[in-house]
């Protein structure tokens, strides 16, 4: 019976717990980011945003969750009913499952896996599936087109976010999300590799299918795009995905290139903070810049967005690549791993 | 090997856990909420007008195009990833080794440019 | 490990499982979504292997990017099953035969393992445990391996090229933007401004 206790139900329970503590708030900040978004974005444009309910309005999203919760889940008649459903659960699970390999601080980590990066790039290359299959699905215009725009869109970002990572991991050595991280003790990635910085937010935005790049929702012409026929928590799923997605990315932007955890200068005043307290900081910042481009920029065209892809960002970060791995080599600097 | 497998378990049971709480959302809002299904509701949304056609229609075959050169640069990184960790290792001869490999598709790549295919229209 | 040896069981069964419904669901799009549940079982079994970096490509690269065309290319062109069934008896022997010559295939490489004269060396390769599974392969693959893996390169080559020469159609009416002449226009060549005589005219 102790065996059965210290060897196998004691670890699960402790597995378990650490899922809870990582889901929990991950929910919270989710449901955080849209207030903090309309808010933000009320700010830029001189409105008040959400303050009616609650002190600040700050129950806002919880009134807009039970609101989703309590509504009729349509499904429209000309759909496929499984993959109709099975589109919005795929992509809240991926937006959950990717967290299990972020290190949050120096060993807060739950699944301290070797491939932890590839993990992370092999989920969100799983993410164009809830798309397709919602676009397909539906049986209605806007919502093809959307999640067709919606997959060439990123595909064609993953491909220069994958030269982005090899670009990173010259320069760290290794596959796994910790050891990243503590190679940029002695100087943030984000400082040598300042272009790839760049292009690794701008395709994230691409990736999330943020402002400027959310064609495959634009209003205007697609009236929400893939998920068009979605309603109550179906609806619900999409969107705590794509914002779980959103964080999601900011998080891998901190650990590829702000440091992870690690304090900008391990001195005094900066090392008293906890590392965590660093990491969400850090996310909080590369957060506040996707609600900022939000409220800034006006929406891509779908040409433009393709020749960025393709035409610049694949061709220069290749062409990093290239560089980085020859200035290491002749330098001698490159990590013997 | 042991200890690798033993890092992969708490994914698994996080992929149970993401699986239950993804369906579960979905399961008690069916449930708890009434549902009042008609066909005017159910009908797919086309601005008002009544679904003219089937939605599923021949598409672009650039779609196609994107997704197979998707496919070829996909592979592309994933034989720089192993390079990128071990380039210390394999030093200036792996080095090279990959600027070869690279330089062959780059050819290709300079074809689409010129072919225009990477032009969206 | 008795967790291990139940996954192991539980990835096949899906696996084999999945590949039936492949080829026995009448919707071609729901065939692709249970290719992709094998190819996550396959990575399953790769992982129990303790190959991480395979499974984790095959992930990445056959679901992340092969699937996307396959759902791509059944979803979109309207497949009609039905008559595609038609000729199913048709096509039987054919298939069984070259089901047959995978069949015999895959039983040579797997006896190779059984009676290669010097199958005792190939199969005391260490596992590899101080060093991870990515940097075992790196270690060989762009020096040991140069030849397949430049091979390698000239077949994504021909892919490249091969699916340029069967896709692309260039709309000849398709408006495109020429960025270079857009930032090449001058305000001095597009636009004069005149002074009128107030009460003149033109």
């Amino acid at each position: 019976m102790a065996e059965l206790w210290d060897g196998y139900l004691w670890p699960l329970i402790v597995i378990i717990a650490k899922i809870v503590l990582i889901v929990g708030p991950l929910l919270i900040a989710v449901a955080y980011l849209t207030y903090a978004e309309r808010k933000v974005i009320g700010a830029m444009q001189m409105r008040k945003g959400p303050n009616v309910v609650g002190p600040f309005g700050l129950l806002q999203p919880m009134a807009d969750g039970v609101k989703l919760f309590l509504k009729e889940t349509v499904i429209p008649t000309g759909a496929n009913r499984v993959v109709f459903v099975l589109a919005p659960v795929l992509t809240f699970f991926l937006a959950l499952v990717a967290w299990a390999v972020i290190p949050f601080s120096e060993g807060w980590v739950l699944a301290d896996i070797n491939v932890g990066i590839l993990y992370l790039f092999a989920i969100s290359s799983l993410g164009v599936y809830g798309i397709i299959m919602a676009g397909w699905a539906s049986n209605s215009k806007y919502a093809f087109l959307g999640g067709l725009r919606s997959a060439g869109q990123m595909v064609s970002y993953e491909v220069s976010i994958g030269f982005v990572l090899v670009a990173v991991l010259l320069t760290a050595g290794s596959l796994n999300l910790s050891k990243i991280v503590e190679a940029q003790r002695s100087v943030w990635f984000v400082i040598p590799h300042l272009p790839m910085f760049v292009i690794f937010y701008i395709s994230g935005l691409a990736e999330t299918n943020r402002c400027p790049f959310d064609l495959p929702e634009a209003e205007s012409e697609l009236v929400a795009g893939y998920n068009v026929e979605y309603s109550a928590m179906t609806f619900a799923q999409f969107f705590l995905g794509e914002y779980a997605n959103m964080i999601l990315m900011a998080a891998m932007g901190a650990i590829l290139f702000l440091g992870g955890w690690l304090p900008p200068f391990d001195v005094a005043p900066f090392n008293w903070l906890p590392g965590i307290v660093w990491f969400f900081l850090k996310i909080a910042f590369l957060l506040f810049g996707f609600l900022w481009v939000r409220a800034t920029f006006p929406r891509y065209r779908y040409d433009q967005l393709m020749r960025l892809g393709w035409k610049v960002f694949l061709p220069f970060s290749l062409f990093w690549v290239v560089l980085t791995a020859g200035v290491l080599l002749a330098l001698g600097r490159l990590p013997q791993g | 090997m042991e200890d690798t497998l033993r890092e992969y378990l708490p994914i698994l049971i996080f992929l149970v856990i993401a699986v239950a709480m993804a369906v579960g959302m979905l399961v008690m809002s069916y449930i708890v909420v009434p549902q009042h299904p008609d066909s005017e509701k159910d009908s797919a949304y086309e601005c008002g007008f009544e679904a003219f056609e089937d939605a599923r229609v021949k598409f672009d075959v650039r779609f196609y195009l994107v997704a197979i050169l998707f496919i070829v640069f996909d592979l592309e990184v994933a034989f720089l990833f192993p390079w990128a960790i071990t380039l210390g290792k394999i030093g200036m001869f792996g080095f090279w080794s990959m600027v070869v490999f690279l330089a062959i598709l780059t050819v290709g790549f300079i074809y689409e440019w010129k072919k225009g295919a990477l032009e969206w229209e | 490990m008795i967790v291990q040896a139940l996954m192991f069981y539980v990835f096949a069964a899906v696996a084999v499982a999945g590949a039936v419904m492949v080829i026995s669901a009448r919707n071609p799009v729901h065939s692709v979504l249970y290719l992709i549940l094998v190819f996550f079982n396959a990575a399953g079994l790769f992982l129990l292997l303790g190959a991480e970096f395979l499974a984790m490509m095959l992930v990445i690269v056959y679901v992340g990017a092969v699937a996307v065309l396959f759902l791509f290319v059944v979803m979109m062109l309207d497949i009609n099953t039905l008559r595609l069934r038609e000729g199913f008896l048709q096509y039987l022997p054919t298939g069984a035969v070259v089901g047959l010559i995978l069949l015999v295939e895959l039983a040579m490489a797997g006896g190779g393992w059984v009676f290669a004269s010097d199958v005792e060396e190939l199969r005391a390769v260490p596992v590899l445990s101080e060093i991870s599974n990515t940097e075992a392969l790196g270690r060989v693959m762009y020096t040991d391996y140069l030849y397949p893996f430049q091979t390698a390169g000239v077949v994504l080559l021909v892919a490249m090229v091969g699916s340029i020469m069967l896709t692309l159609r260039r709309r000849p009416d398709a408006r495109r933007q020429n960025i270079a002449a857009q930032l090449a226009r001058h305000k001095k060549d597009t636009l004069e401004i005149k002074k009128v005589p107030s009460g003149g005219g033109i």
